[in-house]
């Protein structure tokens, strides 16, 4: 499989941006570290459920022992963007046996979506986009735990001021910015934002749902006004 | 919570993360979608993005931040910039970052 053309090549293009996840890993690592639900659970929630911005979201809910429900509500709105990939993914995927699309499934991530998406704009058959999104998730998914889990183990020597979270808010604006790809985009990115922003008081990280869904709305509209005009 | 709590949120966590992420590459047929809903999703990832890197650059524990005089903004600013000149991801992250912390420890902001 490493000898693989496009296996290399997806592997090579994720290096760049393991800078950004290593610096959110390790953020999210700490940020466990300092939530008292001891090591081995902390590494058992980056192993199986590898998904940074859920876990996150759900320490304060746990810390503050909040129904079961509130944290899978939580989890659900936060990973509604997987759903979105996952749509995406489907004309490149939907041939392959069950297990594998599961297998592939659990591997999404934002950097990998990304960087999938630049270099197959469109599907077209006999690429070998299977290699090469496993040579990008892996290089990924392989960052992403070596660094989250220093994160969790190392826990309190890494003070918050060096920042170095901003890193990863840095990567996620980078991998937004190769996502503009026509004014429409544009907009639809502003309104999200903005909307992100101002629905930021709503529980459950609903903020990010509304945010998706006025996006859509005006990207619909936009889209439509663009084919009338 | 106690541990067992915390053991079962996380397979629950991980069970709803997992489905999300399949969720349109599981079923054997194409799910049913109106076009105008098939082509408004083309929209949704970039959406997905910014809605959760807008908050993390002008919010600080919740509320909206009221000074310019904020490192981050002009990181992010120094950030795009980067990105438009050289379309780089890479050098977008080192150097919005740079510029984060440079504000930061020589300014204090």
């Amino acid at each position: 499989m490493v000898r693989r053309p496009m296996f290399r090549e997806g592997a090579i293009e994720a290096l760049p941006m393991a800078i950004g996840v290593v610096a959110w890993g390790l953020v999210a690592g700490v940020a466990m570290a300092k939530s008292d639900m001891g090591v081995p659970l902390a590494i058992l929630m980056s192993v199986v459920v590898y998904a940074g911005s859920a876990q996150i979201a759900s320490l304060p809910l746990i810390a503050a022992d909040a129904p079961m429900w509130v944290v899978w509500a939580t989890t659900l709105c936060v990973s509604l963007r997987f759903m979105a990939f996952s749509f995406h993914y489907r004309p490149y995927f939907a041939h392959l046996p069950r297990r594998r699309r599961i297998a592939l499934s659990f591997l999404m991530g934002d950097t990998n979506f990304v960087l999938f998406v630049r270099r197959f704009p469109e599907f077209r058959p006999g690429d070998q986009h299977e290699d090469y999104f496993l040579g990008s998730a892996l290089v990924t998914f392989g960052a992403w735990q070596l660094s989250i889990i220093t994160g969790i183990v190392a826990g309190h020597g890494i003070p918050a001021s060096w920042g170095i979270g901003f890193a990863g808010t840095m990567a996620l604006l980078a991998l937004t910015c190769t996502q503009l790809r026509s004014p429409v985009s544009s907009v639809a990115a502003v309104v999200a934002g903005c909307a992100a922003v101002a629905a930021y008081a709503l529980p459950l990280k609903l903020n990010i749902i509304v945010a998706i869904a006025a996006a859509v709305a005006v990207g619909v509209l936009a889209d439509r006004a663009g084919a009338k005009a | 919570m106690s541990s067992l709590e915390v053991f079962l949120t996380t397979l629950g966590m991980a069970f709803i993360t997992l489905a999300c992420r399949s969720f349109f590459l599981l079923p054997k047929q194409d799910l049913p979608m109106p076009p105008w809903l098939r082509e408004g999703l083309r929209h949704a990832p970039i959406a997905a993005l910014a809605a959760v890197v807008a908050p993390e650059l002008v919010m600080t524990q919740g509320h909206l931040i009221d000074t310019w005089r904020d490192a981050r903004i002009f990181g992010a600013l120094a950030g795009l910039a980067f990105y438009a000149w050289r379309r780089s991801l890479f050098g977008t992250i080192i150097c919005g970052t740079g510029a984060m912390l440079a504000l930061r420890f020589t300014l204090g902001w």
